[in-house]
């Protein structure tokens, strides 16, 4: 390389190098008649198409997908909304023409023009949404005063409808208008600022089968705006239409039988994971998010101490209290610290240590097996045996059981509770662990918390043998014509850590919490129908010994919360049930008829069609 | 420090040519954003004042480029290849996205686009590369084997971005180079062979948008309102023109936003319109006797690794000019590949500046055969 301007290889180059400003000599007269080619040749039709190019890009709102019920009743639909709209270039005088708008809509002129303002860049040629969903009187005054009106015109577009406002708000989830940060990410390809997406529960996470494809026309206008001709369209695709895995009418029972409470139910198929039910109380309502909700409303939502907003089935967090005490029989009976005659005496208290924990029977249950320890819910008797288990175990067998875990579920925000161990403990408080605690794990009052969604998987896997499914809310997605685009299938998660003499043993347990003589909830016992489960009571406020006070003296805050799980028909179970009332004080009488009224509600409708099976 | 020599050698006319082209960007740049931000005078003086820094940025840091004589680029190419394939990985990894791609480094205020360095990067190190290999007889495989790996593994970082404009001048420059420095025939027909049974599976490869583009491209109609439209616009735009133009500011169809990047990858139509076939054809001669300086530069340079790199330089800013003239006219599918010193864009002036930059240090020394 030294010498190469000496060597041949100089020449060589240099002879390259002039071919290849040959080449792009030859690139630049090509682009050179390219251009002659448009501008001279053809530039006077050019010429002519631009001066009265009054050729306006119209795009045209898709229709979002429907959502069904399992039964395909209709849960969301759109409905036609009339949309004001100003295109600025066309309206003449901006301020004249928005002050006569003002004036016959009765609109205010403040809030037109605010809403032009915040319109941004390149607003100029598009059209502008003045205001949505205008009534038919407004629409009808704007339409005959169309020609003083110039560069204003109303869009008939859909919008989104919640049939049954407040049923099962918070597993449909609702709208809300898209932000410019969310449009930049190009997460939203599809979406336009003033466009709306799904911004909880099923429409957010099912946001990108629900919502369609915009189509778009271009339009000739006249000088004041007004379509001459369609050059061409493009029609929109609406979004995939859901079918849920849910039942409208159980649902909508579920809800009333806690309307006035808080709490939540969920009520799954045990042989598939789908969510039958899915109740959170307080509850809101959907369309109030239309088209934006108004800051008082979102106000009342959010300052609401019953917390309308929040999904309590999957986002709140309960201590399980005795229903927790099937996952210490679970654990006890796998790890052969009892068996199923071993028995405990419960004289009404336990001393450890130098402290009584007490049972909730003061006069005792006597001498018991698991068995009737699970019917009584016996405390004593299930302080032993988590005393001999040990927290650790307990842990271990919770988190097999699905707790401390998230379920799955494909909605956004789920929690996944609080299974303690008590490395835990020593990493979150810096102390070790106490015995005593352990009694209060067992009985699930320690710092143990759960979903009740959690606890529907749980039982419902206690019902059908041990398998632990995802639970699934949508079934199949379709397009509009009914063509299958995707079908979810259920999903096992995993099997209970427990062997099938220990499940035999359990259901035993929770059948004689119902059909028991001496079951806590023996109450809600059906004529044909047998139900197994579990009540609990959850303490908020833990009432110091040798005070003496009374529940009902304690303010509606300080009351317990009340838990019932169950499966029915207790052999073959088709539903298994999670019930919580907050501050419903006790499991047997708050929340257990809960569940009867719903399973004598799907079993009655349901016994028809299950006849053949049997 | 600097030899007396260096500065007499100093080709102001090749800066002249720069700095009129210059001109002649903002002056139209002031066009497409004032009809881009319909009456927002402070968002298009924002947006304008920022390009006049950039440029003078630019012109800056093509200075800087001159102190380090050409020849210590042959030494550090491989660092300096490997330091922007790094910052390649850092934007894939912790990129800013803007419009669905992840192509930006924030680097406190400033965003940079690694992707833009790295046509540079890769142009000097295949120059270094070919300047031991050349021969008469041309390459054979093995020798192209590096060759090929320096431009494929920056090619594949960057359509992951996705940014297949960027990715598909890579595989320009690289194949214009190599083409260039002479190939043996059997190796360019077996590569001519091969392209043409990697076509259709690499039609796989392509994201939907991106068939979309060159569907569109083949046939307009299919979607009018998209790119499809973009390019009847732009037609309208260009031929509209006529032989002198509209006059300034005087556009309609920009001014109509029918063009939805006027001031970035659609600003040739802006030019066409306003100032019609005269406008463009002194630009199209500005940038011919830029290409032919920078050819001029290479053919006097005594040095292979020189002659190569100056060529590889060229070569880029051409292709910038044929793809976008190219799209805007409708002779190519609508591919983001800007303007050079015409359209709008940080990333884009720095890179074009620091290439003069290399081509003036290449004709400064050029009597330097060492």
């Amino acid at each position: 390389m030294t010498e190469f301007h000496k060597t041949p290889d100089r020449e060589w180059i240099k002879q390259r190098l002039i071919n290849a400003s040959i080449c792009i000599l030859f690139a630049f007269i090509l682009l050179f008649l390219r251009l002659v080619y448009l501008q001279l040749i053809r530039g006077e039709e050019y010429r002519l198409k631009s001066e009265k190019n009054a050729v306006r890009l119209k795009s045209i709102k898709s229709s979002r997908g429907l959502i069904f019920d399992r039964n395909r009743r209709l849960l969301v639909d759109n409905r036609p909304s009339f949309n004001l709209k100003i295109v600025l270039e066309d309206a003449g005088e901006v301020k004249k023409t928005v002050k006569k708008l003002a004036d016959l809509t009765g609109i205010s002129f403040d809030e037109l023009m605010d809403t032009i303002k915040h319109a941004g860049r390149g607003a100029f040629y598009r059209s502008v949404v003045l205001k949505t969903d205008i009534s038919r009187d407004q629409l009808a005054v704007v339409e005959s005063h169309k020609f003083d009106l110039p560069g204003v015109h109303v869009d008939i577009e859909p919008t989104r409808h919640y049939i049954y406002s407040r049923t099962a708000a918070h597993l449909l989830g609702y709208l809300g208008q898209v932000n410019p940060s969310e449009l930049k990410t190009g997460k939203f390809p599809n979406v336009r600022s003033g466009d709306s997406i799904g911004r909880y529960g099923i429409e957010k996470s099912f946001e990108k089968y629900l919502q369609g494809k915009r189509g778009g026309k271009q339009i000739e206008v006249d000088a004041s705006g007004r379509t001459i001709k369609v050059l061409k369209t493009v029609p929109p695709v609406a979004g995939r239409d859901l079918i849920l895995t849910l039942d409208l009418g159980l649902q909508r029972t579920a809800e009333n039988l806690l309307k006035d409470k808080n709490g939540a139910v969920v009520a799954l198929d045990p042989n598939n994971g789908d969510v039958l039910v899915m109740a959170s109380s307080p509850s809101f309502d959907q369309n109030d998010f239309i088209g934006g909700i108004s800051k008082k409303k979102w106000k009342a939502l959010i300052s609401d101490p019953g917390k309308p907003m929040i999904n309590k089935a999957i986002q709140a967090e309960y201590p399980p209290a005795s229903t927790y005490k099937i996952i210490t029989a679970l654990a006890a009976l796998e790890e052969k610290s009892i068996d199923v005659h071993t028995t405990e005496f419960c004289p009404g208290f336990l001393k450890y240590g130098n402290r009584i924990y007490r049972c909730w029977n003061k006069h005792g249950h006597g001498e018991l097996n698991v068995i009737d320890a699970i019917a009584q819910s016996c405390d004593v008797f299930f302080y032993q045996v988590g005393d001999k288990v040990g927290v650790d175990s307990l842990a271990q067998y919770a988190m097999g059981c699905g707790l401390g875990r998230k379920t799955g579920i494909m909605l956004g925000n789920e929690r996944r509770g609080l299974i303690p161990t008590s490395s835990w403990k020593q990493r979150r408080f810096h102390e070790s662990w106490q015995g005593g605690e352990t009694l209060s794990v067992a009985i699930g009052q320690g710092y143990d918390l759960v979903t009740p969604l959690q606890m529907a998987v749980f039982i419902a896997a206690v019902g059908n043998g041990g398998t632990l499914y995802r639970p699934r809310i949508v079934k199949t997605i379709e397009d509009s014509r009914g063509n299958v685009i995707k079908k979810i299938d259920p999903e096992i998660r995993g099997g209970l850590p427990a062997s099938r003499a220990t499940l035999d043993i359990i259901r035993k347990g929770l059948l004689k919490v119902v059909q028991g003589e001496r079951g806590t909830a023996r109450r809600i016992r059906l004529k044909n129908i047998e139900i197994a489960g579990k009540t609990g009571t959850a303490q908020v406020f833990s009432v110091k010994k040798g005070e003496k006070l009374r529940r009902r003296d304690l303010g509606y805050s300080l009351r317990d919360h009340a838990w019932f799980v169950c499966y029915a028909p207790a052999r073959h179970p088709v539903i298994a049930i999670s019930v919580i009332v907050e501050h419903g004080e006790h499991g047997s009488s708050a929340a257990a008829p809960v569940a009867g009224a719903l399973i004598r509600q799907y079993l009655g409708s349901a016994a028809s069609g299950h006849e053949n099976k049997d | 420090m600097f030899d007396r020599r260096l500065v007499e050698n100093f080709d102001w006319g090749f800066l002249a040519v720069v700095i009129l082209i210059c001109s002649v960007g903002l002056v139209v740049l002031y066009s497409a954003l004032t009809a881009g931000q319909a009456g927002n005078t402070a968002a298009i003086h924002g947006l304008f004042k920022k390009q006049i820094i950039w440029m003078g940025a630019g012109l800056g840091i093509m200075f800087v480029t001159l102190l380090l004589d050409f020849k210590e680029l042959d030494k550090l190419n491989l660092l300096f290849y490997m330091l922007c394939v790094g910052l390649l990985i850092s934007v894939l990894l912790f990129g800013h996205v803007v419009g669905g791609s992840r192509r930006w480094l924030m680097l406190g205020p400033i965003r940079i686009q690694p992707s833009e360095l790295m046509k540079i990067a890769l142009i000097i190190s295949l120059a270094s590369s070919y300047s031991t290999c050349v021969s008469q007889t041309g390459l054979d495989f093995r020798k192209l084997l590096k060759p090929a790996l320096l431009c494929i593994i920056p090619f594949i970082l960057i359509v992951q971005q996705p940014d297949l404009g960027t990715g598909l001048l890579l595989l320009l420059i690289t194949a214009s180079i190599t083409l260039f420095v002479k190939v043996e025939k059997k190796v360019l027909i077996s590569f001519a062979g091969l392209g043409f049974a990697l076509t259709p599976s690499v039609w796989f490869f392509l994201k939907d948008y991106q068939k979309s583009r060159i569907l569109t491209f083949l046939n307009p109609e299919r979607d009018p309102l998209g790119a499809g439209y973009h390019i009847i616009q732009s037609k309208i735009a260009i031929g509209s023109g006529m032989l002198t133009g509209k006059g300034f500011l005087k556009g309609t169809q920009n001014a109509l936003s029918f063009l939805p990047e006027q001031h970035t990858d659609f600003i040739g139509s802006v030019l066409a319109e306003e100032w019609g076939l005269a406008g463009c054809t002194v630009l199209l001669i500005l940038y011919f006797v830029l290409l032919f300086w920078g050819l001029n530069i290479a053919y006097n340079c005594r040095n292979m690794f020189g002659s190569i790199l100056a060529f590889g330089i060229t070569i880029m800013i051409a292709w910038q000019i044929f793809i976008n003239f190219g799209m805007v006219m409708g002779l190519m599918p609508v591919v983001g590949v800007p303007l050079p010193l015409v359209s709008y864009g940080g990333s884009s002036v720095i890179t074009n500046m620091v290439g003069f930059g290399i081509l003036l240090n290449i004709s400064m020394r050029r009597y330097a055969s060492k």
